[in-house]
């Protein structure tokens, strides 16, 4: 994927993958979720009429993927007429989900609607974790429903995001993904935005941890083959170099909040300054071509030293724009994960005290993701 | 060349895997392997010798339609490298 430079000169590439976060209501509390902290605050959901027209939209200029997200899609009850049309106009058709909701009447109206693959988060291999970090009980109603998955003949993506709690059992979620009969398994690390920020002191592994859990599942990478395919996401606060997060900005995602706010990436709500526009008031073309909040870093000529004059600026684009505004306060500077930044050193900092005592970590509360939550945090 | 397909056992009638879907797309100008939450470009040819692999035709009708079509002789061990990479990558059954 190559992305124009200079987007004065180069008519930018059209954006290839559409996330539809179609609510923040969630009946999971994660103490991980990315989701902004502030999302109780947020406009009213966009209507099924606006969904749909955004969703032509997009396909007419050139996108081929579209994720249903949140929040728990499901709990919206329009989700079947949403992916039926997006499948006919071609869009390949991906449900993200809690499993919450998804009984057999729902999950055979989303297969006669053209629902193509369905991925499916746990929290851990574990009831007792699982049911912790999402403070619910949900773990067995998850496991019933990988089982519906697979009895409608889904493809079936099981996604866990890992943390210093669950790395251990990394092996115990790989097995309990291949029973499931799982097509992929997404082992993520947890990336610290949102939710996930708020409680980094208690969710950061040691490098230990991580260590072990990557060699287990290369161990595992060899014995499967193409059986299932396990991608493992490492935490970019262990790298000197940054992640090229969203394949550069304004090349390749384009997100839509619940609220109608057109996002270049999941975080870019935290920016200041953005003037991130809405899909009610914008025709999407202009805001992917036109917006300032889309040009904002788009290419290359918003960089700075370091990033100006490397030689990796077309490889990681600087790195990410909302962890370099969260952790440097200044949002066109290096990733701080990056090893050339003056800032690295923050992040060395906040992996130093992963190494405190497990006791002592484990003494602060985690603080949950729920609606009075958000409403006290805003 | 011709042997490790042997060793496969390998459907005479290729067709993608139920996760794979071929589409053509107008604006990248190519056809595309959609898969969850991702998705392949394809260059011409892999893009012709993928929209063959419906489950209906044998392989050598395959080749023997992509002869016509670029005009061209001897494809067959191009063809059987490219299905076997597809193979490879998960593609086809």
């Amino acid at each position: 994927m190559t992305t124009a430079t200079d987007p004065a000169q180069t008519r930018p590439a059209p954006p290839l993958w559409l996330l539809a976060e179609l609510t923040y209501r969630c009946p999971l509390h994660c103490a991980l979720c990315y989701n902004p902290v502030d999302f109780a605050s947020h406009g009213a959901e966009l209507d099924t009429g606006t969904w749909r027209d955004v969703i032509t939209q997009a396909r007419r200029m050139g996108a081929a993927q579209i994720g249903f997200s949140g929040g728990e899609p499901l709990v919206r009850d329009d989700l079947e007429t949403l992916v039926a049309h997006a499948r006919g106009l071609g869009f390949y058709t991906n449900l993200i989900t809690s499993g919450v909701g998804l009984n057999e009447q729902r999950i055979a109206a989303l297969k006669a609607a053209g629902l193509d693959h369905i991925q499916l988060s746990f929290q851990d291999s574990t009831r007792e974790l699982n049911d912790f970090v999402t403070s619910t009980k949900t773990f067995d109603l998850k496991r019933r429903v990988a089982r519906l998955i697979k009895a409608h003949g889904y493809p079936m993506v099981v996604n866990c995001v890992l943390h210093r709690y669950n790395l251990p059992h990394v092996a115990q979620i790989i097995d309990m993904a291949l029973e499931m009969g799982a097509d992929y398994l997404e082992l993520a690390n947890t990336q610290y935005y949102g939710w996930a920020m708020l409680n980094r002191e208690q969710l950061m592994p040691t490098f230990e941890q991580l260590q072990a859990a990557e060699a287990t599942v290369n161990r595992y990478r060899e014995r499967l083959g193409e059986r299932c395919r396990i991608l493992f996401v490492v935490p970019d606060y262990f790298e000197s170099r940054p992640k090229a997060c969203m394949n550069g900005w304004g090349s390749v995602f384009l997100g839509i909040a619940p609220d109608g706010t057109a996002l270049p990436c999941h975080a870019a709500r935290s920016l200041p300054g953005l003037d991130l526009p809405r899909v009610q008031d914008t025709a999407l073309t202009d805001i992917w071509y036109h917006s300032h909040a889309f040009n904002a870093f788009r290419g290359n000529g918003w960089m700075r030293e370091p990033c100006r004059d490397c030689d990796e600026r077309d490889t990681d684009h600087g790195g990410c724009r909302c962890q370099a505004y969260l952790l440097t306060g200044d949002a066109a500077g290096a990733d701080p994960v990056c090893a050339k930044s003056a800032h690295h050193g923050r992040i060395e900092q906040a992996v130093i005290l992963a190494r405190r005592p497990a006791r002592e970590v484990e003494a602060q509360p985690l603080i949950f993701r729920s609606r009075d939550n958000s409403l006290r945090l805003a | 060349m011709n042997a490790p397909l042997q060793d496969h056992h390998a459907s005479l009638r290729p067709h993608l895997r139920t996760m794979f879907r071929l589409q053509w797309e107008d604006v990248q100008d190519a056809y595309v392997l959609l898969y969850p939450e991702g998705m392949v470009k394809l260059n011409p040819s892999a893009g012709e010798i993928l929209a063959r692999c419906d489950g209906t035709r044998e392989l050598d009708d395959i080749i023997g339609e992509l002869e016509q079509l670029f005009n061209a002789s001897n494809l067959a061990a191009d063809v059987y490298r490219f299905i076997d990479h597809a193979r490879q990558r998960g593609w086809l059954d």
